[in-house]
């Protein structure tokens, strides 16, 4: 029925419905449920997704938020038009964000075989996004030219910035060692080598000593009290190399970030909901607008309360976006917006606490 | 499935060798020979002198030229990792296998089981992986959703697949797949390629508790 609503209607109606709720509560719950429990809350379906989230904000939990979008793989429109209608619908999403985001980032595998047209064709979906967009390098945008065209798009896949007091840094976390020379791949081959999740012949991801060195030099000049983003396509940590859900050097970087007292890295390229933390660092994953992945079947961190498995019937079923609270002190609570689910809330409050308070609601459709 | 008993059969190379020397004792007393393949596929040209090895390396090289798929096999055992088929290796050890022809079996025998049921279940990885070999119109293969067949847990069929409102079997769900994801055409319950889907995925679940009408 809601469907046939306008978006300003059902957005009237919401808000309506949002504040009209809120006087039923009192002052004390209104704070647990502002401050802890909103994750939940919105999830159980107490209060509608929309509203509820951008609300929160202007309630000042957060100092700031921004979107993100992954993963999309596209291919050009005349081969596969639903890996489009995807991004679109991401899009769309952020931009009906009332209380834009800060920024959207964007986190890889913005083509399916890294073709010049794929990545024209997603640079030019992702110019009507309204926020200020960031952009990171997944293997599949990089393989066929070795990033030549995505450089041209979008600059360097390895940068960083000062925003709010907070020190993001972007880094390719993509870098293979080179197997395609001796076995005379073509870029195709090569491409189509590197774009199989399963594919043995590859070699596993890392960051590479080059960036390692840029990174140490780039954190050199910020105190052990600045909180750091750090965004990486394949999650900084080993979880499960068979499918690179795997960063080869993740040690040598985590060493690098041991030092700052508060760290969240911020992933793309697992397409599910997946949680961890190693000492000081937070690690999030982001989803995929195109198709979610199966858990690895080893190594899941301990923290991950994972999403439940997929609708295979649905094909926009355990995909989707999602938004990223920054608290002050640099810790974040991290929002997955389920396509055709409630949204589920990994809150700081869950990682600080080493998943002892806020736990995000477990699957009840465990995966395989 | 033709191609594969072609290209394994180890007679065949022998065949060739056989043909070549016939090729050359008609070739007479030119400086070159041009030699071609008893199926009648492909051409090398040696010369007149050349040793029968030389002849048969020489065409040998020609129809690995002309046939670059001839190692798909282990090509795509090594990209697609693939879980082993049981190990039957205590059938050697003897007992009551004594005088009776049903467990007399020697190494060669579990050799050939072994290659020939993995071999199945890799032409089932190598269609499982290609969106060209199972048809899509989208160039979305199986792969995409289930790296390694995970997620498809054939144990719990038969069940109850309430989004169709009947049981179904694995190929059921399969053909669903192709169908709509994939957007190709479903195959018959006794294609070769259903076949072999079903050998790769049933493959990779080695060790799994069967389990039927598990949700």
């Amino acid at each position: 029925m809601n469907k046939l609503k306008s978006v300003e209607t059902r957005y009237m109606e919401e808000r309506g419905k949002f504040f009209h709720d809120l006087k039923n509560l009192d002052r004390r719950s209104f704070l647990k449920v502002s401050a802890a429990a909103m994750g939940a809350a919105v999830a159980s379906g107490v209060m509608p997704s929309h509203s509820f989230q951008s609300i929160s904000v202007a309630q000042g939990s957060a100092a700031f938020r921004f979107a993100y979008i992954s993963d999309s793989h596209l291919y050009e429109k005349k081969i596969n038009d639903r890996f489009v209608r995807s991004l679109l619908r991401a899009v769309e999403d952020v931009n009906n964000l009332d209380a834009q985001p800060d920024f959207v980032f964007y986190g890889g595998d913005l083509a399916q075989l890294g073709q010049p047209k794929e990545l024209e064709l997603g640079a030019q979906i992702l110019k009507d996004v309204k926020a200020p967009i960031k952009m990171m390098v997944g293997e599949h945008d990089w393989y066929f030219d070795m990033g030549q065209k995505w450089r041209d798009l979008f600059g360097k896949p390895t940068y960083s910035w000062d925003y709010k007091g907070i020190h993001f840094v972007t880094l390719n976390s993509v870098v293979e060692r080179d197997f395609w020379t001796r076995r005379g791949l073509t870029p195709m081959e090569r491409m189509m080598t590197v774009a199989g999740l399963d594919n043995g012949v590859q070699s596993p991801f890392s960051v590479g000593q080059e960036q390692r060195q840029w990174l140490r030099k780039d954190l050199a000049a910020y105190s052990d009290e600045t909180p750091l983003i750090v965004f990486s396509h394949s999650p900084l940590y080993k979880l499960y190399k068979k499918w690179n859900f795997w960063t080869d050097d993740a040690d040598e970087v985590q060493a690098i970030l041991k030092r700052f007292k508060q760290v969240v890295v911020i992933h793309g390229h697992t397409h599910q909901l997946l949680t961890n933390r190693i000492g000081n660092i937070h690690f999030h994953g982001m989803l995929s607008t195109a198709w979610p992945w199966p858990y690895a079947p080893e190594g899941m961190p301990e923290l991950t309360v994972e999403m439940n498995r997929p609708d295979p019937f649905n094909p926009n079923d355990g995909c989707g976006d999602g938004q990223v609270h920054v608290h002050a002190d640099g810790l974040v609570d991290k929002v997955y917006s389920l396509w055709n689910r409630g949204p589920i809330t990994v809150s700081k409050a869950y990682t600080a606490s080493w998943g002892r308070q806020s736990v995000p609601p477990k699957p009840n459709r465990a995966s395989y | 499935m033709r191609r594969i008993s072609i290209v394994s059969q180890v007679g065949f190379v022998l065949l060739y060798i056989a043909c070549v020397s016939m090729a050359t004792i008609l070739a007479g007393c030119s400086e070159q020979v041009e030699l071609t393949t008893c199926d009648g596929t492909g051409k090398a040209t040696v010369a007149k002198n050349a040793t029968g090895q030389v002849l048969a390396d020489g065409l040998m090289d020609q129809w690995k030229r002309d046939h670059p798929d001839r190692d798909w096999v282990t090509e795509e055992k090594e990209r697609h990792e693939l879980k082993p088929p049981a190990d039957n290796s205590a059938l050697l050890e003897g007992g009551q296998a004594e005088g009776h022809t049903y467990g007399q079996h020697d190494r060669r025998d579990l050799l050939l089981w072994a290659r020939e049921t993995e071999k199945f279940a890799l032409e089932g990885s190598r269609i499982f992986h290609s969106g060209e070999l199972l048809g899509s119109t989208v160039a979305v293969s199986c792969d995409m959703c289930h790296p390694h067949a995970a997620n498809t847990h054939p144990e719990t069929y038969p069940k109850f697949q309430s989004q169709l409102g009947r049981v179904v079997l694995l190929r059921d769900m399969v053909n669903w797949c192709i169908e709509h994801p994939v957007r190709g055409k479903r195959l018959e319950a006794d294609d070769p390629a259903m076949r072999a889907l079903e050998a790769y995925i049933l493959a990779q679940r080695s060790g799994a508790v069967m389990n039927y009408g598990k949700h």
